[in-house]
């Protein structure tokens, strides 16, 4: 088998006249988390379900682990653990049961599962909840179940599409946490978020999709350090005048964004960018120096910000 | 300490080649789990519903007609003994579509399980079939328990009335693998419960020769009766029970079209699930 279970050349998937995935190409090696990163809309699910071996590509190369999707769907269906964007869960079983259930998809033993089964609930810290119905979990219970039963067959590579949009900010981490133990375990992952927060703490490397094509590859850190400035002052004046700022502002960085509701610096030092701000008279009624992120990398290569 | 200390990798435990010969099954299986959380309704409902018709539609209307026909009875028999055949078969294909209707709604739209199960090795085609087994043992259930009320009320006059249990179960086979395909096709639920229900099964339930001989219809409406299941399954389960005269290409004509419903069925169900799945 060679080093990389995913290859994609100029995949692409059209539905009617509307082209969802364009052209991309990337691939992804064992043992890493890759990432694509994109707001709604930019063909990150299509591209996951073309990868999750279910949705037909239109035209392009594909192969996960050497086979083509096409020929070998269930062959290659047997070695993925996906997480959908919504929670599929079979809502009349209890928690347990539908890991059991999920386990005899891939053709798994009762001996088998009911160790597996164990093991998965401490992972997923649901072991309380091991008899209850799916119907009664929170959002973040139902999410780690999910990932729990995508790993019920010990995929080769676990697909997460968005896995904690909807989340709040403590169940986010504890799912971070979760995928980061399967990271040091070896399993592949492969992410769609369109939070650079996630994709940062996740992937090892990533693409930024926008509109059905990929229009960046690296890792975070790369990425940032090719499309961005080390560090980003924020500046707000208030609405109506931040356009009317951004103007005497440019003569002072290399690059600005203007958003709606704020105005962004680009530079090698955001201290010393402010000192001069303020030199020049111009009084922000907030100000905040922060590292560059994935969002300004997104926002220089599109000109518009993940979030809408 | 890793918790996943004993992972060995699915390249060593998943055989995809175990899932291509049994992968419907475990759909059946998983199906059946979620049916046990309910058994006894499935029960009741088996039980009750034979019950009440043969007590009430039988036996009271029964009595009435059979007064005013006198010893020539409803095609030579009691009017409850005419009557039974079609209520079982009648009972197998409501079980049917119970379990092969509302599964594949929620599969496909309520709760997309289907999509779940679709993302590992299972095909669409083993979906449709794990579905379909599925209503078929529901249909088994409904129609053994109905023969056995029959029994209990003295209906089964011939030596080989039991033959009209698999009669019954071809008919909720035949239908059920109709309604699956349909079910599966629309995408629309509401058009599925609003147009098909009313306008299809219910007329198909009327005019199927279910109360009466369908020969007592007038000569324009007895085609709703030769397209239904549940007239050729009904002219069997009367056969078999009281031994109602019948020519054999009648008998023959009879099997061969419910065989056909429940091969078309199953080929568009197999075909729809893997389209829409694969989409």
């Amino acid at each position: 088998m060679s080093q990389s279970l995913i290859h994609a050349r100029e995949l692409t998937k059209k539905f009617g006249d509307f082209t969802a995935v364009n052209g991309i190409n990337f691939d992804v090696v064992k043992g890493e988390s890759f990432g694509l990163l994109g707001p709604n809309g930019a063909g990150k699910s299509t591209a996951m379900r073309m990868i999750g071996a279910t949705s037909q590509r239109t035209s392009g190369d594909l192969t996960i682990l050497d086979k083509d999707p096409d020929l070998f769907g269930p062959q290659i269906r047997a070695h993925l653990g996906v997480v959908p964007q919504q929670d599929n869960l079979d809502t009349h079983l209890s928690v347990t049961d539908n890991l059991y259930i999920y386990g005899r998809y891939f053709g798994l033993s009762r001996k088998f599962l009911k160790g597996k089964i164990e093991e998965l609930l401490t992972f997923a810290q649901l072991e309380e909840k091991r008899n209850a119905k799916v119907e009664s979990l929170s959002g973040g219970m139902k999410r780690r179940l999910t990932i729990a039963r995508a790993l019920v067959s010990e995929p080769e590579i676990l697909m997460l599409d968005e896995p904690t949009t909807g989340l709040d900010p403590q169940a986010r981490h504890i799912l971070w946490d979760r995928l980061f133990r399967l990271k040091e375990d070896g399993v592949t992952l492969l992410i769609t978020t369109h939070f650079m927060d996630e994709a940062e703490q996740l992937c090892d490397r990533l693409v930024v999709m926008d509109k059905g094509a990929i229009m960046a590859e690296g890792s975070p850190a790369q990425l940032i350090k090719d499309y961005s400035t080390k560090e980003v002052l924020e500046v707000r004046f208030g609405s109506e005048r931040n356009a009317h700022m951004a103007d005497d502002l440019r003569q002072l960085c290399d690059r600005i964004e203007e958003l709606p509701d704020r105005i962004l610096m680009y530079t090698e030092d955001g201290e010393e960018l402010l000192e001069r701000v303020y030199k020049k008279g111009f009084h922000p009624k907030t100000s905040l120096v922060r590292r560059s992120s994935l969002e300004d990398v997104f926002l220089r290569l599109t000109g518009r910000t993940l979030i809408d | 300490m890793s918790s996943l200390q004993t992972r060995q990798g699915s390249l060593k435990i998943v055989d995809a080649a175990r899932v291509a010969a049994r992968g419907a099954l475990f759909v059946t299986e998983a199906r059946l789990r979620a049916m046990v959380k309910w058994v006894w309704l499935i029960i009741s409902i088996a039980i009750a519903n034979p019950v009440l018709y043969l007590v009430s539609i039988g036996l009271g209307l029964g009595s009435y007609i059979d007064k005013n026909t006198g010893a020539m009875g409803v095609d030579g028999v009691s009017y409850l003994t005419f009557l039974a055949p079609a209520l079982l078969a009648t009972a197998a294909i409501q079980g049917a579509m119970d379990e092969s209707v509302y599964p594949t709604l929620e599969g496909f739209k309520w709760n997309k399980t289907f999509f779940s199960m679709n993302a590992t090795p299972l095909s669409g085609n083993q979906i449709a079939m794990g579905v379909f087994f599925n209503s078929l043992i529901r249909t088994i259930f409904t129609a053994v328990i109905y023969w056995l009320v029959m029994l209990a009320f003295g209906v089964l006059e011939s030596p080989r009335a039991w033959l009209a249990i698999f009669t019954a179960v071809m008919a909720g086979a035949a239908f059920g693998a109709f309604m699956q395909a349909l079910a599966g096709f629309l995408e629309n639920e509401n058009v599925f419960f609003t147009i098909v229900e009313r306008f299809i099964i219910m007329p198909l339930f009327l005019f199927s020769g279910t109360f009466y001989p369908l020969t007592n219809m007038p000569i324009f409406l007895q085609w709703i009766g030769w397209i239904s299941p549940l007239w050729h399954a009904t002219e069997l389960g009367r056969w078999l029970t009281y031994g109602s005269e019948i020519s054999t290409p009648m008998l023959l004509l009879h099997f061969i079209f419910l065989n056909s419903i429940l091969i078309f069925g199953l080929i568009a169900s197999r075909r729809i699930f893997t389209k829409r799945l694969g989409k």
